[in-house]
C-alpha cells in the first residue's frame, strides 16, 4: 500500500481532532473529545464510504460511475417512501418497516444501477453523460413523487407528510459490560470505558459498511470474482479471449456497485434521519468518487479517505458544541459555511495527484466492441 | 436557369442536413412527450389539460411569450457555456456555480459602486462594469478548473462540481452576512437592490422582456462564429476532438483548455450577471439551483451548436414558463416538468434508443463528448 498515502490521511484526521481538542478541552477531558469525535467520523462517513464502494465496483469492472450521487437520492427517497407506505398504508410493524425500507433503497439502487448499465454497456452511451442522465433523473423523479404523493389530488396522504416509522436503532457493544471487572472501583477507568464503548456503539449501516469496505478488499483482491472483474476493467479483450463473458461481469458488477449506492442512500433517510428533503444527498455522491479515486480504486483505501471527510464534518458539529468555549481568534470555526468547504477543497486539492498518482483501471470509461 | 437548379438543391442539401440533425432530438422530445402524458395518466392527472396548461402558459399570450423569452435568456448563456466546453472535449457541470459568483459580484458591483465612490455613476458605465465583472468572476471560476486540467489532471467534472458546492457554500456566507440586504423588513439570504444605473432597460414597456435577450441571441451567433470561423475555435475544436494530435499539429493544448474553460465559465457568469442586471435587480440565494442541469441538458439537446442552444433554451423555457399554468390547471406539481426534461435528455443522450424505437439507421459517427479519468 502506499504509505505517503495514508500518512497524508492520517495527519489531516489528527490535525482536525487536535483542532477540536485544543478549544473543547476545557470544557472536556481529551479522550472524551477524541472518543465522540470518532464516533462522528464513522457515522458520517458510512455514506461515502458505501458510495465510494460502489464506484470501486463499477470502475475496476471497466464503467466509470457519476450517477452515485443521483442512485443515493433515489434510494433515500425510495426507501424511506417504502417505509412509509408499509407503516402507514399497509399497516405493518415498525421494526418490519423500517427493515423493508431498507430493502427498498438498495433495489432503488439496483434499478437506478440497471438503467445506467443498459446505458453504458448495451447502448454505449459516454459514461459520464449516462451518469449525469441517472443524476438529473434522480432529483426529477424525487421532487416530483414527493410533492405529488403527498400533496397531489388523490393522495392517500391528504396533503400531509407522515411521520416515518423511525429510524434504526443503535447497536450496543457490551464493551462496558464485560471489562468492568477490569476497572474494578476505579470511577475515571470506569468513565473512559463507556467513552469508549461509544465509539462502537453504532447504527447497522454504519457497522455493515464497516465489514463491507474489508469484504470488498477480499472479494476484488483475493477471489475468482474479483479477478475476472479487474482483468474485465483492466484488458476487456483478454480476459474475453479466456472466456469471461465481459458483458456479463460488467452488468453484474455495476449493479452491485448500484446496491452499495442504495445502502447508503438508506443511510440518510433510514438511518440518520427519518425525513426526505430534496436534494438531500448534497454532493455525497461526488465526495465519495474523489474517496475512491484518492483510495486509488481500493476498497481500504477509499474508506480511509471517506474518514478524512467525515472528520471534518465532525469538526463542525463539535464547535456547535463548544461554540461557548471557542477563543475570538478561532471564531472562525463556527462559521458553517466556511468550514464546510473542507471537503470540497480538499477532494480538488486530493484529484490534483500531487499526494500521490492514482492510476484508474486501464479500460475505465470504454464501452467494450467485440 | 441552371443557377436556380443549382441553388434549389444547395437549399435542399442544407434543409436536409437540419432535418437529419434535429430527427433525433425531435423525436426524443416527443417519446419523453409522451412518457411524460404516462406519468401523469398514471398519478391521476389528466395529460391532455396539462400540456394545453402548458401550451397556453408559455405561448398564449403576449405577457406568456414576453415571460418564455424571460426564461430563455439565462438559458442561452448557460448552455451555450456547456455546449462550448463539450465542443473543447470539456465537460462543464460547474454552469450552476459560474452562474453564481457571477451573480454575486455584479450585483456587489451594481448596488455597493456608487456607495464605495460616494456619487451616482452613469448607467453607460456602471452596466458594463456591473456585466463585465460578473463576466470575469465566472471565468476566473471556471478557469480554476481548466487549470487544475490542463497542468495536473484533475478532471473536470469531479471539480466543477466541487465548485459549485464552493460557490453555493460562499454565496450563502456572504448573502447572510456582508451582503445582506440590511432593510428592516428582510429576513432572506439576499443582496440590496442593485442601483438603476446598472439596470437592463426593458425591452417594451409594461413587460419584463429586456435588452439581455436580445444579447443572448447576438452572443449565440459570436459564439457559432468564433467555433466556425476563427482560428481559436478550430483550435478548441481540435483539442476536443483529438488531444493528442492537436498537440502533434502546434496546438498548445494546456493554453487551449484553460481557455475553453474560462469561456465557457464566461458564458455562464453572463447567465448569472443578466438574471441580477435585467430581471431580479439583485442576487438572491438558491435563484441559481438548478441552472447547471438544465444547462446540461440543452446543450446536449441542441447538439452542442449555437442555433441548437437557443432553439432548446426556448424549449427548456416554454416549459418552465408554462408550468404555473399547467399547476393551475391540473393540479400537477411543477416538479413535473424537471422529470420530462430528465427523460429529454435521457433518450438524447442516449439516441441508440430513439434510432432502435423508430427503427432510424445511424450515420456512422460518433462524437466523443467526454474522457474518462486518465485526463
Amino acid at each position: 500500500m502506499d504509505w505517503r498515502r495514508f500518512g497524508f490521511i492520517a495527519l489531516i484526521i489528527i490535525v482536525l481532532f487536535g483542532t477540536v481538542i485544543m478549544i473543547g478541552q476545557v470544557k472536556q477531558p481529551p479522550l472524551l473529545i477524541i472518543t465522540s469525535m470518532l464516533a462522528t467520523t464513522i457515522a458520517v462517513a458510512t455514506p461515502l464510504a458505501l458510495g465510494a464502494l460502489s464506484g470501486v465496483y463499477c470502475e475496476r469492472a471497466g464503467v466509470v460511475n457519476i450517477g452515485i450521487e443521483g442512485m443515493m437520492l433515489s434510494s433515500a427517497f425510495f426507501g424511506w417512501l417504502g417505509a412509509i407506505y408499509m407503516f402507514h398504508v399497509f399497516g405493518m410493524d415498525i421494526g418490519i418497516s423500517i427493515t423493508l425500507g431498507v430493502f427498498f433503497a438498495i433495489l432503488t439502487g439496483a434499478l437506478m444501477a440497471l438503467l445506467h448499465a443498459v446505458l453504458s454497456i448495451t447502448f454505449k452511451v459516454d459514461q459520464i453523460i449516462g451518469g449525469t442522465v441517472i443524476n438529473i433523473l434522480a432529483v426529477g423523479l424525487t421532487g416530483f413523487l414527493n410533492r405529488q404523493l403527498f400533496f397531489g389530488a388523490g393522495s392517500v396522504f391528504g396533503g400531509n407528510v407522515p411521520n416515518s416509522p423511525g429510524v434504526l436503532p443503535t447497536i450496543h457493544i457490551p464493551l462496558t459490560e464485560i471489562f468492568t471487572p477490569v476497572c474494578g472501583v476505579s470511577n475515571a477507568c470506569l468513565v473512559n470505558l463507556a467513552a469508549i464503548n461509544r465509539v462502537f456503539d453504532q447504527k447497522p449501516i454504519a457497522m455493515g459498511a464497516i465489514l463491507l469496505v474489508f469484504f470488498s478488499h477480499y472479494v476484488i483482491f483475493n477471489t475468482r470474482w474479483g479477478l475476472r472483474t479487474r482483468a474485465v476493467g483492466e484488458h476487456p479483450k483478454a480476459a474475453d479471449t479466456v472466456g469471461i463473458d465481459v458483458i456479463k461481469m460488467r452488468y453484474a458488477n455495476v449493479i452491485i456497485g448500484g446496491m452499495f449506492a442504495g445502502l447508503a442512500g438508506a443511510y440518510f433517510t433510514i438511518e440518520s434521519v427519518p425525513s426526505f428533503e430534496p436534494l438531500l444527498t448534497n454532493g455525497r455522491g461526488f465526495i465519495s468518487l474523489a474517496a475512491m479515486i484518492f483510495g486509488n480504486w481500493t476498497p481500504i483505501g477509499a474508506w480511509a479517505a471517506s474518514l478524512v471527510f467525515g472528520a471534518s464534518q465532525a469538526l463542525l458539529i463539535n464547535m456547535q458544541i463548544f461554540r461557548d468555549v471557542i477563543p475570538p481568534q478561532w471564531s472562525f470555526l463556527q462559521e458553517s459555511y466556511i468550514v464546510g468547504l473542507t471537503p470540497y477543497i480538499l477532494t480538488m486539492f486530493i484529484l490534483t495527484g500531487i499526494i500521490g498518482k492514482t492510476t484508474p483501471p486501464a479500460a475505465d470509461g470504454v464501452p467494450y466492441e467485440k | 436557369m441552371q443557377s436556380e437548379k443549382r441553388s434549389n438543391s444547395l437549399a435542399r442539401q442544407i434543409l436536409q442536413s437540419v432535418m437529419d440533425a434535429s430527427l433525433v432530438p425531435f423525436l426524443a422530445i416527443l417519446t419523453a412527450v409522451i412518457f411524460g402524458g404516462i406519468i401523469i395518466k398514471i398519478v391521476g392527472g389528466d395529460p391532455i389539460l396539462s400540456y394545453r396548461g402548458l401550451i397556453e402558459g408559455s405561448f398564449g399570450s403576449t405577457k406568456a411569450l414576453s415571460e418564455t423569452a424571460v426564461w430563455a435568456t439565462p438559458y442561452i448563456f448557460a448552455g451555450l457555456a456547456v455546449a462550448l466546453a463539450f465542443k473543447g472535449g470539456l465537460f462543464n457541470i460547474g454552469a450552476e456555480g459560474q452562474l453564481a459568483v457571477g451573480a454575486v459580484v455584479s450585483s456587489l458591483i451594481g448596488y455597493a459602486l456608487p456607495e464605495w465612490l460616494g456619487y451616482d455613476i452613469p448607467a453607460i458605465i456602471h452596466l458594463p462594469l456591473a456585466i463585465l465583472f460578473g463576466v470575469l468572476m465566472g471565468g476566473v471560476w471556471a478557469g480554476i478548473v481548466g487549470a487544475l486540467k490542463a497542468y495536473t489532471g484533475g478532471h473536470e467534472v469531479i471539480n466543477t462540481i466541487m465548485m459549485n458546492y464552493i460557490a453555493l457554500n460562499t454565496t450563502s456566507f456572504l448573502l447572510n452576512g456582508v451582503m445582506k440586504d440590511r432593510s428592516p423588513t428582510n429576513v432572506i439570504a439576499r443582496t440590496p437592490l442593485i442601483a438603476d444605473s446598472a439596470r437592463i432597460p426593458p425591452l417594451f414597456e409594461g413587460l419584463r422582456i429586456h435588452w439581455g435577450f436580445i444579447f443572448a441571441l447576438l452572443v449565440a451567433f459570436f459564439i457559432w462564429w468564433l467555433l466556425t470561423k476563427t482560428t481559436l475555435g478550430f483550435q478548441i475544436r481540435t483539442v476536443g476532438l483529438n488531444p493528442d494530435a492537436a498537440k502533434y499539429a502546434g496546438i498548445n493544448v494546456k493554453r487551449i483548455i484553460i481557455l475553453t474553460m474560462v469561456l465557457s465559465g464566461m458564458l455562464a457568469g453572463m447567465a448569472g450577471t443578466i438574471e441580477v442586471t435585467g430581471l431580479n435587480y439583485r442576487h438572491e440565494l438558491g435563484f441559481s439551483i438548478g441552472y447547471g442541469f438544465d444547462a446540461i441538458a440543452i446543450a446536449l439537446l441542441g447538439k452542442s451548436h449555437p442555433l441548437g442552444v437557443v432553439l432548446a433554451s426556448f424549449l427548456f423555457a416554454a416549459m418552465r414558463n408554462g408550468a404555473t399554468r399547467m399547476q393551475f390547471l391540473t393540479q400537477m406539481p411543477v416538479d413535473l416538468i424537471s422529470m420530462i426534461q430528465a427523460f429529454i435528455l435521457l433518450f438524447v443522450a442516449a439516441d441508440a434508443i430513439i434510432r432502435y424505437i423508430y427503427r432510424i439507421k445511424s450515420k456512422g459517427e460518433r462524437v466523443v463528448l467526454t474522457r474518462g479519468w486518465g485526463g
